[in-house]
């Protein structure tokens, strides 16, 4: 039968050539190999030898081909020609568009720098942007966290030194038990589905938090279909069992938290709920050995859980207590939450004791000693083989912040965070809040402003206020409104400007943020604010500035277009200094290069800044006599150096005997080196550093020697917070720094020192919205990115409203039905599809599917445009007037994060429009119409 | 599956002009010159048609020619052996009616059984498909075999037979669909077996692979409204087949005649329409559409 | 040539693990990827970037939901591509002999040259793995990436379908089903591996793993409370800590 076969080559030629790059079509940076044909790119496989993603690689970085060819990718630098928002440009050379850049921004920043708001959304270049801003001197400076998951990440890094995604993950290989709240699908999208193969692989169990049960829930071996928002509340019960029954690990919380730390008790005193603190400002706790005051870290203390101290006429007992108090309180059994929740009290009973059961009575043990700060061997490392991981889910809502501190705490009290089976940190985590910067404000015409932006406030002293105590950024943030907005308010921006609270500014500087649509609340009423005039007919927001490398929303409401290049036409470095991509255990970094050359007349935006940076006369991109400094961004990865001995790159630094890691002197073939290795470098924690690494010796000196600190920082965890007590102390009258009256009683209550649960904001005038609407991104496509995709747009291109089985019978729709969906900002008409394995009062779509005409070089009639729609039009940045008669913002308190899940609608059966509502009119494509028929091929 | 304007013109066409190929080779008719010019003239325009317009949905028409290699395993392989070999035949036995008023009955009986292969060959296509119960069945070949002698008939003017055969049309038209509406309840295959997940519950597709089609959506799943269903099947019961009947007991001219096959003719597309318009693929399972 | 080989030397094939496949469709743009530069004409794709964009894709992920009779609905993820069957009703049916499985190692491909792009093999296969490309006019399936799984301008490690080696989640295997001690015959062995469509008589040689149990009630035992209140547990925790000892 064989000789009838056709002959066939099963060896045909693969490619020309590799090179190896990061990707870039979501923010997980994994390593792609990029097979080379005459010049072009033929296929996009994962890099087997890449930390973050071993050779395994999701739909989108498999279709990248399809984003480097996109017919939506801007060609040259672009000048407004029409009304803004028109989408009417010129295209304008390079020299032209910078002379124009430099004409706006040079006078400001000799008279005004704060006029000038810089924000860079989804920036993977935050360590250099922010210092061009620093360098600028403006104190209006982001990224995108702040309307993303700054409550998870502030949290985290406010109670343990570390949260999630960059700077913590599952041990994957030694986890029995492993549980999952709220995750949008593509979150740390390759590595948590490799952690969940090898969960499976192994037959541990998972066990899936989240109102919907799709995606990595849908193979959770347990659904736990929690009513939106109560993450906390939940998690508060689980603690409660757990405290109540004593399955909490005593050994651990004794020697590597603040649980034993004493805190002032006097409700009389001035530092009352503040730690008792040495003369060397070390806290204290009481050695069990002596029953004698002692700092936490002295030589073998053995901290006392339970003794309490009279100090200067003061009690001091430790934080235990306070604990103990507000964990037991009955309003956190499981009886009292079940109702909120949507969960039994059975259910959460034996949620509980799962958790202890694993922890404690399948704990494991691994045969490595360590030592801890304290001088202390210990034998073996022990393992509480339960693990957790949470982002947007719990985190995007109006109390995820205290929700996100609830989940640190749950997993510190199980003994479980640097222990064999638990969550482990990454490199350079942990990295407790007192290491890093605190923000800066400080503005001086002509001059940097007077150290980086964004940072962790540890008290009222450390906000970024004027001299009246009003906000000193645009964004608000780091003032008494939330405190500790760690990643700034995005978000706020074009709100804040257009209404001229706190000023007014005359340059939005915005790099790759999709404002005018899907990266904004209350998408209508933005782009009304980007294209108002005043009295003299001028616009309020008087320049704006763009740069992306595709034709978004975002690109009409700009007058000067700066195009960026694809992620393969360019160079850039994924720094330690920024956020990394190291495992637990290894350290990385990368770096993206050009592995072609684009074929239109775009550039890097880093490169641009470069240049405009020498322009603007900017003290770090100058050299002493005024040229130029950094001739590309490339240029910079080399040689920038940010403190002694460290740069931009960590890998194959010039040290006294050679080429070393880490730390060292700019080598000029650096980038060479990255590139033969495969477009990343890494190191691997010794073993014995390889868990306690907040605690354990090996590991702080090996950081020391890898830069990531210049001298070990050990710390304990911070189950109670003193930075927020800080706050609330002065919201209670005391110290210098003191609110405004009316943030007064909020800040009281928010800025608790231990963890506790409240009803998101806008609940308060939800009545009458009885329904939970959430988005989440498909894991096939990364926010609006996907759209412009020929092959992904065909995977998700229309996102029904999905309604669960009650709410589906009650209104009596059918397949193809449509309806209005109101929330008490807004309504939208939508196609709604059934779901059953949702929560029973939640219903949800995808995110930025929903396209405006004209954008992405979709045609006009693309499904996306007539049947896609956006949930950002029911959502407000500021919640509806309450008694007070005040608009509170649609935030988190503490950190500012964007609450777009704590929206509320109701829903009724609608007749089909013509197009999902709201519709806008068309804007101007800056670019050609796109192909009828693709058929992409580059070998012969 | 989606009924393809190509697909129903072929089956309808080249069926009536095999079937009238059946009664001229059988010799149940006989005329010669220019009489027998007519009649061959339009069983071949009609089978020549029919065949050409099955080639409209070929991806590669230029490639036919290697259909005819695997007539061992393919119907399709078969059936165009038979055509071909019908037609070659019919042709050389025409061209004895017409140019030399000879019948030659050897080959007009093998060019007649030939013809009649071409049509059980055409069905058989269908009729083994067990991915569409509605055709995997005897009332396939039944219903493609009593159209084509009966329209066959009607077009010879045989007015006997073709009453004959007309009601035969109707037993194995009802019976099709008779059996056919129960043929996918009865084949087993249902969203549970394709998908094997039917023990833990009631599945049902949650969301399509993509939200757009694809070529299986539209060559395969096309679903019929049941009011259009009931209109269509009047249309082939009456117009295709009673009608016509009708008209040849009430007596036969020229006119009338003539009326009766155009009345068949749109009753033979309005059946085969739904031949393959209410034909369920399994493969609609897995999109949750049937 | 379309009659199908009596036996196949060696029976390659996937097993695709739904308790796993968690819906990201890597596989498919995979696969997408792979095939329209390598085996045959490229994967084309009609009105891209329009209103009805459609393109050929060889494998596609499903999604389907199950309401069991008492507990929480579920959801599963459904990849699916050609199975390889070992009676291909494809095969047979392949008027011109494009269409033929490999004696070798049982792969179903076609012969693209020879294909008049008729469609009948689509027709007969109840899976849906079968599309013809509008661009080129033939029809197009899963290869098993035969043009990988032997290459020898691969890396070794690299041979395998594009599919298997992008899965992120590790849901996807591909070996010998003819060897009982393969990895696949193991795992479907082991975990109950499932012909889709048995009744078809197709004898599918890819497996489909059904899921594990899901919502079996967790049933630790019950945790005793130690203390009602902060009072009693800071009793409780000093009892405790004088336990512990050193602390």
């Amino acid at each position: 039968m064989a000789k009838d076969q056709p002959q066939l080559d099963t060896s045909p030629h693969v490619s020309d050539e590799v090179r190896k790059t990061t990707c870039y079509m979501c923010a997980c940076r994994c390593g792609i190999n990029v097979h080379m044909k005459e010049g072009k790119v033929a296929y996009i496989e994962g890099n087997r030898d890449h930390p973050v993603n071993r050779g395994v690689l999701c739909a989108k970085g498999s279709a990248g081909i399809m984003q480097v060819n996109a017919p939506s990718r801007l060609r040259a630098p672009l000048k407004r020609v029409g009304p803004r928002g028109s989408g009417e440009f010129e295209e304008i050379s390079w020299d032209e568009a910078l002379e124009i850049a430099t004409g706006w921004l040079k006078p400001l920043r000799e008279t005004a720098p704060e006029k000038l708001a810089f924000f860079t959304g989804r920036d993977q270049s935050q360590s250099f942007t922010g210092l061009w801003a620093q360098s600028f001197g403006t104190p209006n400076y982001a990224a995108h966290g702040g309307f993303c998951s700054v409550n998870m990440a502030a949290a985290g890094i406010y109670t343990m030194g570390g949260a999630f995604w960059e700077f913590g993950q599952p041990d994957w290989d030694h986890t029995k038990l492993f549980l999952l709240f709220g995750v949008a699908e593509d979150h740390d999208s390759n590595p948590i589905k490799m952690g969940i193969g090898k969960i499976k692989e192994r037959g541990a169990r998972m066990i899936g938090v989240n109102p919907i049960r799709s995606g990595y829930n849908a193979v959770a071996d347990d659904w736990i279909g929690i009513t939106p928002g109560t993450d906390g509340l939940l998690i508060m019960a689980l603690i409660h069992e757990l405290m109540k029954a004593g399955k909490v690990d005593l050994d651990y919380l004794a020697q590597f938290t603040n649980a034993a730390c004493l805190i002032d008790s006097d409700p009389n005193s001035d530092s009352h709920g503040l730690l008792l603190k040495d003369s060397e400002g070390q806290p204290q706790v009481i050695d069990r050995r002596t029953g004698q005051v002692a700092p936490w870290n002295g030589e073998g203390v053995q901290p006392d859980l339970s003794a309490t101290d009279r100090h200067a006429g003061i009690t001091h007992r430790p934080v235990f207590h306070a604990m103990a108090e507000r964990f037991l309180d009955p309003q956190w059994a499981p009886d009292a939450v079940a109702g909120k929740t949507g969960i039994s009290a059975d259910r959460i009973r034996a949620l509980a004791a799962e958790l202890a059961r694993v922890a404690f009575d399948e704990a494991i043990e691994l045969d490595r000693a360590w030592t801890d700060f304290r001088g202390v061997t210990h034998p073996k490392m022990i393992g509480r083989p339960v693990s957790m991981h949470a982002m947007r889910g719990i985190s995007a809502h109006s109390n995820g912040f205290q929700t996100a501190r609830a989940l640190h705490t749950l997993q510190i009290l199980l003994g479980s965070v640097e222990t064999p089976g638990g969550m482990r940190f990454k490199p350079p985590y942990p990295k407790p809040h007192t290491a890093h910067p605190k923000p800066h404000c400080k503005v001086t015409p002509g001059a940097a402003l007077d150290g980086p932006h964004l940072g962790y406030p540890q008290g009222p002293e450390d906000l970024c206020l004027t001299e009246t105590g009003g906000p000193a950024r645009i964004d608000k943030a780091f003032s008494w409104d939330n405190p500790l907005s760690a990643h700034g308010m995005m978000h706020m921006v074009i709100s804040n400007a257009h209404a001229g609270d706190p000023y007014r500014i005359d340059t939005l500087f915005l790099y790759m943020a999709n404002m005018s649509w899907n990266s904004s609340m209350n998408t209508r009423q933005t782009m009304h604010m980007l294209t108002d005039t005043d009295e003299n007919g001028d616009y309020v927001i008087p320049r704006i500035i763009y740069s992306d490398a595709y034709s978004s929303e975002m690109v009409a409401y700009a007058d000067l277009v700066l195009p960026d290049t694809t992620y393969l036409e360019r160079h850039d470095c994924i720094s330690l200094l920024d956020r990394p991509i190291c495992e637990a255990d290894a350290v990385a970094d990368a770096i993206r290069w050009p592995v072609v050359d684009p074929d239109r007349d775009v550039r890097a935006f880093q490169s641009v800044l470069c240049d405009l940076g020498a322009r603007l006369n900017l003290p770090g991109f100058v050299t002493e006599d005024g040229s130029q400094l950094y001739a590309d961004y490339a240029d910079y990865m080399t040689n920038h150096i940010r403190r002694p001995g460290i740069g931009p790159l960590a890998g194959w630094r010039v040290g006294e005997h050679g080429l070393q890691h880490g730390r060292g002197a700019p080598n000029a073939g650096q980038i060479d080196s990255y590139i033969r290795n495969g477009g990343f470098w890494m190191e691997h924690i010794p073993e014995g550093a390889a868990y306690y690494k907040p605690f354990n010796s090996a590991y702080q000196d090996w950081a020391v020697q890898m830069g990531f600190y210049d001298s070990p920082q050990p710390y304990i965890f911070s189950l109670y917070s003193e930075p927020l007590r800080r706050l609330q102390l002065a919201a209670e009258g005391t110290g210098a720094h003191q609110p405004p009256e009316h943030l007064r009683a909020r800040l009281q209550t928010h800025m608790d020192p231990l963890p506790f649960w409240f009803e998101p904001l806008g609940d308060e005038t939800a009545e009458g919205y009885p329904l939970h609407a959430l988005t989440q991104r498909p894991m096939a496509m990364y926010h609006s990115w996907g759209s412009q995709n020929a092959w992904l747009r065909q995977i998700h291109g229309v996102n029904p409203l999905y309604v669960p089985t009650k709410i589906w019978k009650a209104q009596g729709f059918a397949e193809g039905d449509w309806a209005v969906v109101i929330s008490p900002a807004g309504s939208i008409t939508v196609p709604v599809a059934h779901m059953a394995a949702l929560n029973e009062n939640t219903v949800w779509t995808w995110n930025a599917i929903g396209k405006r005409k004209g954008a992405w070089a979709l045609d006009a009639d693309a499904p996306e445009a007539t049947k896609g729609y956006l949930l950002n039009h029911l959502i407000h940045e500021l919640l509806p007037e309450k008694g007070d008669g005040m608009r509170w913002s649609n935030s988190d308190p503490v950190t500012g994060q964007a609450a777009w899940f704590d929206l509320r609608v109701k829903i009724a059966k609608s007749p089909a429009p013509q197009e999902a509502q709201p519709a806008f009119g068309s804007v101007g494509s800056p670019v050609p119409d796109a192909t009828e028929t693709l058929a992409w091929k580059v070998g012969k | 599956m989606h009924p393809a304007p190509s697909v129903i013109l072929f089956t309808s066409l080249s069926g009536l002009g095999f079937g009238l190929l059946v009664w001229l080779g059988l010799g149940v008719l006989a005329p010669t010159g220019w009489v027998a010019f007519v009649f061959f003239t339009i069983a071949y325009l009609l089978a020549v048609g029919g065949l050409m317009a099955s080639t409209f949905h070929l991806g590669h028409p230029e490639r036919a020619l290697k259909a005819f290699t695997q007539w061992r395993t393919s119907w399709l392989s078969r059936e165009a052996w038979a055509s071909v070999a019908a037609l070659v035949l019919m042709a050389l036995y025409g061209a004895g009616l017409v140019f030399f008023a000879s019948r030659w009955a050897v080959l007009g009986y093998l060019g007649a059984a030939l013809s009649l292969l071409t049509v059980i060959t055409t069905s058989m296509i269908y009729a083994q498909m067990r991915t569409v119960p509605r055709w995997n069945n005897p009332t396939t070949p039944a219903m493609f075999l009593s159209y084509s002698l009966a329209g066959g008939a009607l077009l010879a003017g045989e007015v006997t037979i073709a009453i004959w055969l007309l009601t035969i049309a109707v037993v194995a038209q009802v019976a099709h669909w008779v059996v056919g509406d129960r043929a996918l309840a009865g084949s087993g295959t249902t969203i549970a077996s394709a998908t094997g997940l039917g023990d833990r519950g009631a599945v049902r597709s949650f969301e399509p692979p993509h939200t757009g089609t694809n070529y299986l959506m539209d060559e395969f799943i096309h679903v019929v409204g049941r009011k259009h269903r009931v209109t269509l099947r009047a249309i082939a019961l009456i117009s295709g087949l009673l009608m016509p009947s009708l008209i040849l007991l009430a007596g036969v001219g020229h006119l009338l005649a003539a009326v009766a096959v155009l009345l068949h003719l749109v009753g033979v597309f309005a059946s085969r329409w739904l031949f393959f318009a209410e034909a369920e693929h399994v493969v609609g399972l897995y999109y949750g559409k049937r | 040539m379309t009659a199908l080989p009596e036996t196949t030397d060696r029976k390659l094939g996937l097993v695709i693990d739904l308790d796993t496949c968690v819906g990201c469709h890597a596989c498919v743009i995979s696969c997408k990827g792979w095939n329209t530069e390598n085996y045959g004409a490229p994967l084309a794709d009609t009105d891209p970037y329009g209103a009805d964009p459609s393109g050929t894709y060889l494998n596609r992920v499903h999604s389907y939901e199950i309401q069991p009779n008492d507990g929480p609905a579920q959801l599963v993820h459904f990849p699916k591509s050609c199975l390889h069957c070992e009676d291909a009703p494809c095969v047979t049916v392949c008027p011109t002999g494009a269409s033929y499985k490999r004696s070798e190692d049982g792969i179903v491909l076609v012969n693209e040259q020879d294909c008049i792009g008729c469609g009948l093999c689509a027709w007969a296969c109840p899976y849906g793995a079968r599309e013809m490309d509008p661009a080129a006019g033939v029809m197009k399936k899963c290869t098993l990436c035969v043009d990988r799984i032997y290459n020898e301008n691969l890396p070794e490690e690299d041979r395998e379908p594009a599919c298997v080696r992008t899965c992120p989640a590790g849901a996807r295997h591909f070996g010998d089903f003819a060897d009982p001690d393969s990895h696949v015959s193991k795992l479907t062995a082991d975990r109950g591996g499932m012909d889709l469509m048995p009744e078809q008589g197709t004898k599918p040689v890819n497996q489909y793993l059904p899921p594990r149990a899901r919502d079996a009630q967790m049933q630790p035992p019950a945790l005793k409370p130690v203390a009602e209140d902060a009072k009693g547990f800071v009793g409780w925790l000093d009892k405790a800590l004088s336990r512990v000892g050193g602390g």
